[in-house]
């Protein structure tokens, strides 16, 4: 089966190129809200309309290629495992609400894992492009030109003073959700990120967790993402994230520095620790597991630990989830037996390193 | 004090019950009292949802108390796919595109709120299905720059965004016509 091939790898081949500012942000992500006009929005359709759409998108788009994003593979969320789903989920090439969906949710995603359409999500099609590093015009301009090809055969619901018509009001109008994935140690060490977040609320932005709403900031990692939808053009939109996006990178080195002068040896003791933790722990929680490869990936980027890749982070970080580590055992585990794959599993990993 | 429940950890709140007129206090740890059914919690958690919900609901306190019902608010429902307005304001979600215009003339309010005071769309027009749209939001500019102009005497000016004015009106019936 070809899903397969998004399974075995924890990160998605576009993230092994590094982006503008790859030492805080991990990437720039674009989706698109759009609906097909004449039709109830998924949470109100008859299961034959989405089975329709399913259909389409299935004869129309499975196996074809747009630029560079080739090959696109066709998933039917009902034929998938419980694990698979998490597997997806975790890779964010679906969202945990389509993994949810019954019947005919299904996701189109490239062989270089860039794009993905989630199909009979909330809306009937939630175009998602990625970037790595700090890149988001180019991400729009992707994401709006990959947008044009969809509706060549695609009748979207939009209204002249309205825009995208979307099943949740929170998206109407651009349909747009524009998030940057920042890994900000230093801000949060210092708690100086809980101060800040008021103000970039105040901006019509929001800062999440890694796992979008409501989840934690695992591992130091934000996403920071637009609120506003209606009544901005996109590129403004962009502007006003990017400008945040690039003070948050600014007050993360300054922050960094400060640290780094202030008590560096006792940096240096938090890092060397972390690294320690992972590289002989035989038992470890997802949350140690985040904050030492958060510690460890500062360390990396200050020049304290060498000759490990940055990457690190990013991939340890979706290999030690639930799914990954489910899939890798081929079988369900136990809390206790996934803290035990998951010490030896880091403990390999940083082993190729060396 | 310890908890008359458990006898074992410290009483943390008291409670005083008055039944028929009968006085009973209670000492007892917050534990005991969560299961003792002394406390209730809401559900954990304040899901985006929920806030949504409360935010569409705004109007509710003062226009529709139930001396005063807004009959035409309950009769308000989208002629495609049944969804009433109310049933809109309780789930936070629109049942197809037509409801936005069922439902046109309370939506402002709620966009304003949730999209810090906006409630046109500036962005980006579908290439295909927007056909003509472009043109005539690009017409509407150069009608409003006109307009200045000639409050301003700049006649010069004027006639040039005249011209551009009538090109692009005959772009549209051109594309009228081929089709």
């Amino acid at each position: 089966m070809t899903l397969e091939r998004f399974m075995n790898e924890a990160i998605s081949p576009w993230m092994r190129e590094e982006g503008p500012d790859h030492d805080i942000v991990l990437s720039s992500r674009i989706r698109l809200a759009r609906n097909f006009a004449d039709m109830p929005f998924p949470i109100l359709a008859e299961q034959k309309d989405l089975e329709d759409i399913r259909t389409f998108f299935k004869e129309e788009y499975e196996h074809q290629s747009f630029g560079e994003y080739t090959n696109f593979e066709f998933i039917s969320i009902r034929d998938l495992t419980a694990i698979e789903k998490s597997v997806l989920v975790e890779k964010h090439l679906i969202s945990p609400f389509l993994a949810k969906r019954e019947g005919a949710a299904a996701a189109l995603i490239s062989e270089n894992e860039q794009v993905s359409v989630m199909i009979n999500e909330e809306d009937h099609i939630r175009i998602q492009v990625y970037f790595p590093g700090l890149q988001l015009t180019k991400t729009l301009n992707r994401a709006l030109e990959f947008d044009d090809w969809i509706e060549e055969k695609v009748n979207y619901a939009f209204d002249e003073s309205r825009g995208f018509l979307t099943s949740c009001p929170t998206n109407v109008g651009t349909g747009m959700r524009a998030s940057v994935m920042m890994h900000l140690p230093a801000l949060a060490m210092t708690k100086q990120i809980n101060r800040m977040m008021p103000a970039i609320n105040q901006l019509g932005l929001v800062v999440r967790g890694i796992y979008g709403e409501g989840s934690e900031a695992l591992g130091n990692i934000f996403q920071i993402s637009n609120q506003i939808t209606l009544g901005k053009a996109e590129e403004h939109i962009i502007e006003d994230l990017e400008s945040v996006v690039q003070q948050l990178i600014e007050h993360e080195r300054k922050a960094r520095t400060r640290i780094l002068e202030q008590s560096g040896i006792e940096l240096e003791n938090r890092i060397f620790r972390s690294y320690g933790v992972l590289q002989y722990s035989r038992i470890i929680e997802s949350k140690e597991a985040a904050r030492c490869l958060s510690n460890v990936r500062l360390g990396i980027d200050l020049g304290i630990i060498k000759n490990v890749s940055r990457n690190i982070l990013n991939e340890l970080m979706v290999l030690t989830q639930p799914g990954f580590l489910q899939h890798y055992a081929k079988k369900t585990l136990t809390a206790k037996e996934r803290d035990i794959l998951r010490a030896s599993l880091i403990r390999e990993r940083l082993q190729i390193e060396e | 004090m310890e908890c008359q429940e458990c006898h074992q950890r410290p009483a943390s709140l008291h409670y005083t019950q008055v039944i028929n007129g009968h006085k009973t206090e209670i000492q007892i740890c917050e534990v005991c009292a969560k299961e003792k059914g002394y406390m209730t919690y809401p559900e954990e958690g304040y899901s985006l949802h929920n806030l949504l919900t409360g935010l569409f609901n705004f109007d509710s306190n003062h226009v529709g108390s139930p001396n005063n019902p807004l009959k035409k608010e309950k009769e308000l429902e989208c002629t495609k796919c049944g969804l009433t307005l109310t049933q809109f304001k309780q789930i936070g979600k629109f049942g197809c595109g037509e409801c936005y215009h069922a439902f046109s003339s309370s939506l402002n309010p709620i966009f304003r709120r949730v999209h810090s005071g906006n409630t046109e769309h500036r962005g980006k027009i579908p290439k295909r299905k927007g056909g003509s749209l472009h043109l005539k939001k690009q017409i509407a500019t150069y009608k409003s720059q006109l307009q200045d102009l000639i409050i301003n005497e700049e006649f010069e000016q004027a006639a040039v965004v005249r011209d551009k004015i009538k090109d692009l009106e005959n772009k549209i019936t051109e594309a009228g016509d081929s089709k």
